[in-house]
């Protein structure tokens, strides 16, 4: 009403529509420059994006090679969790640290303050995330054949679609962590996380049976299984399960994180 | 106590306020508390069109308070914040705004035309950003990356991100903290041109001299409160007192007895005398000691009188 009254009365227009060309233009920007900056920070992004095909490599091909050959299924299983934890990385370290200094260091203010279109900044992470995701997922499978892991185009397609959006839920626990952590406790929060999902997913290891129900709260867990799904090997669960499961994480964590940055900023 | 409040000439009632479309940004009776902190206590404040207006007062006065509530980073507790007669909250009256904030670090990474041409997408008719650069001096930087930048240069690059988006009103939180004096020349001058061309800006300053060089307007805050607003020489009046400064053998603690001193000192200079009545004191001066030289009497700068204004209400 205000602003009816105000153009009613002779206030230029200019300033105040913006064409929606221009907003998705705003949209792309963002996102472009904060993949461009992960790019440059090549502490982040060497580390992020050669590790879990390096690792892959280094057990499934040199180390444990001649065993492996003999055992398509220990080649599997190491080919999905490396890739699993190749995904967890970027949107967790990437959303959790980036978000927890850009908040101390007034970025996130100043971007509040700018008529940054909603939801740009997060969208802007998240594709920038699954970006890495897609270079991790593309590593993995040219790693695949060296490492005994025999895979089709079709599965090859359906492994990394299911990975690559499997960055979501590691995403928005990454900001959960970034708006609570400042920038310095970041790194050690987001490993809090990290470390113990890693193992506690059974990515690596089988794990004992008395503390295999703790695998069924973490994303990481039911990813691995909808990998496995998603190349036709057996796995645990259902996939139904296991996408809610990520989905939930994925809606719970970043409502908890939104609301938390609408007020703290 | 000093207060020239200019409620009852200029601070439109919310309901006046729908027709006046000089008024760009407003705070009414908006009150914001930290904790036990009264950061700002029934603060009314209005930006019209076209003026420079300065904010003038000591840390913790709420100057950067009131600009956060004008840009909608934080809520009032009580009475009502507007920017272009909506919200600050919204997108839209945003994208006629620009700012600069005291502590922004921007992405390291990036260079410096890329953070211009970023902050550009957010706004419906940027300038160019070739143009941007000329304006604010920072050609020769574009390429850099922003995290290589010294502290003065970084300042130049945030204040052309301020204005890169063709605003109608600026916020400029401590613009030129930090700046060299050439830099410091350079934003003043396109503060002068962007008025020149319309802009309204609200500027938050500690140098005094940077009011009195720009304002239009000045706005002394203390404490969450307006204590004075008026022109810089209408701040000036308030403070009716006048410094004497002369080589004399009199004895300061003699001089300081007499009436309408308010305080005499002696350093190497000479004599310093604060009086509210500098005729008065300086036939008596010239009386009491024929061999008196150097006299000079100076009328209060901003300084003193924003010292004095704001040394009333602490």
């Amino acid at each position: 009403m205000n602003a009816m009254t105000l153009e009613a009365a002779g206030r230029p227009a200019r300033g105040t529509a913006m064409p929606s060309g221009r907003v998705l233009r705003a949209y792309l920007t963002e996102a472009r420059y904060e993949t461009l900056r992960m790019l440059r920070a090549p502490a982040f992004s060497a580390v992020f994006l050669s590790i879990p095909a390096v690792l892959f490599l280094l057990f499934g091909a040199f180390l444990f090679g001649d065993a492996i050959r003999a055992d398509p299924k220990s080649a599997l299983f190491l080919f999905m969790g490396f890739s699993t934890f190749g995904i967890m990385g970027p949107g967790m370290f990437g959303f959790g640290i980036t978000i927890a200094m850009e908040r101390e260091q007034g970025l996130l203010r100043l971007k509040r303050a700018l008529p940054v279109p909603p939801g740009s900044v997060l969208l802007a992470k998240m594709l920038m995330a699954l970006l890495f995701a897609a270079i991790i997922m593309i590593s993995m499978i040219a790693a695949a054949p060296l490492g005994h892991m025999r895979l089709s185009a079709g599965q090859a397609l359906s492994v990394a679609l299911v990975e690559i959006l499997g960055a979501a839920p590691f995403c928005a626990i990454g900001l959960f962590i970034g708006t609570w952590a400042t920038g310095k406790g970041a790194p050690g929060f987001v490993n809090l996380f990290y470390l113990p999902m890693i193992y506690l997913s059974g990515l690596f290891f089988p794990l004992p049976k008395s503390v295999q129900w703790i695998a069924l709260v973490s994303p990481a867990y039911h990813l691995n299984q909808l990998g496995r799904t998603a190349v036709w090997a057996p796995s645990q669960g259902s996939p139904v399960v296991h996408v809610a499961v990520l989905a939930g994480v994925t809606v719970l964590f970043t409502l908890l994180a939104v609301r938390r940055l609408a007020r703290v900023g | 106590m000093i207060a020239v409040n200019d409620n009852a000439a200029g601070e439109a009632s919310p309901a006046v306020f729908e027709q006046n479309t000089d008024c760009l940004a407003q705070l009414s009776g908006v009150t914001k508390r930290f904790g036990s902190i009264v950061a700002l206590d029934g603060l009314d404040l209005e930006v019209r069109r076209g003026e420079l207006l300065a904010l003038l007062g000591p840390n913790g006065a709420g100057k950067t308070t009131a600009i956060s509530l004008l840009l909608g980073l934080q809520q009032p507790d009580r009475g009502r914040a507007r920017l272009f007669g909506q919200s600050p909250n919204l997108v839209e009256p945003r994208r006629r705004t620009g700012m600069m904030m005291q502590e922004a670090a921007l992405a390291a990474e990036l260079r410096v035309g890329e953070q211009i041409d970023l902050v550009s997408s957010y706004y419906p008719d940027p300038r160019p950003l070739a143009a941007v650069m000329e304006m604010t001096r920072i050609t020769a930087l574009a390429k850099r990356p922003y995290g290589k930048l010294s502290a003065g240069q970084k300042r130049q690059v945030q204040f052309a991100l301020a204005v890169c988006g063709r605003p109608e009103l600026l916020f400029l939180d401590e613009p030129t903290v930090g700046l060299d004096v050439q830099s410091r020349e350079m934003v003043w001058a396109t503060l002068r041109e962007l008025v020149g061309g319309g802009a309204s800006i609200v500027l938050t300053t500690h140098y005094l001299e940077e009011a009195e060089a720009l304002a239009d307007r000045v706005v002394v805050l203390a404490k969450g409160r307006t204590l004075a607003s008026g022109t810089v020489s209408e701040m000036r009046s308030l403070v009716v007192r006048k410094r004497i400064v002369c080589s004399t053998t009199l004895n300061a603690g003699e001089v300081a007895a007499w009436p309408d001193v308010l305080s005499a000192t002696r350093d190497h200079q000479g004599l310093h005398i604060t009086t509210t009545n500098a005729e008065n004191v300086v036939r008596r001066l010239l009386a009491a000691d024929e061999d008196l030289q150097d006299l000079e009497v100076q009328r209060a700068g901003l300084a003193e009188a924003f010292t004095e204004l704001t040394q009333e209400v602490s």
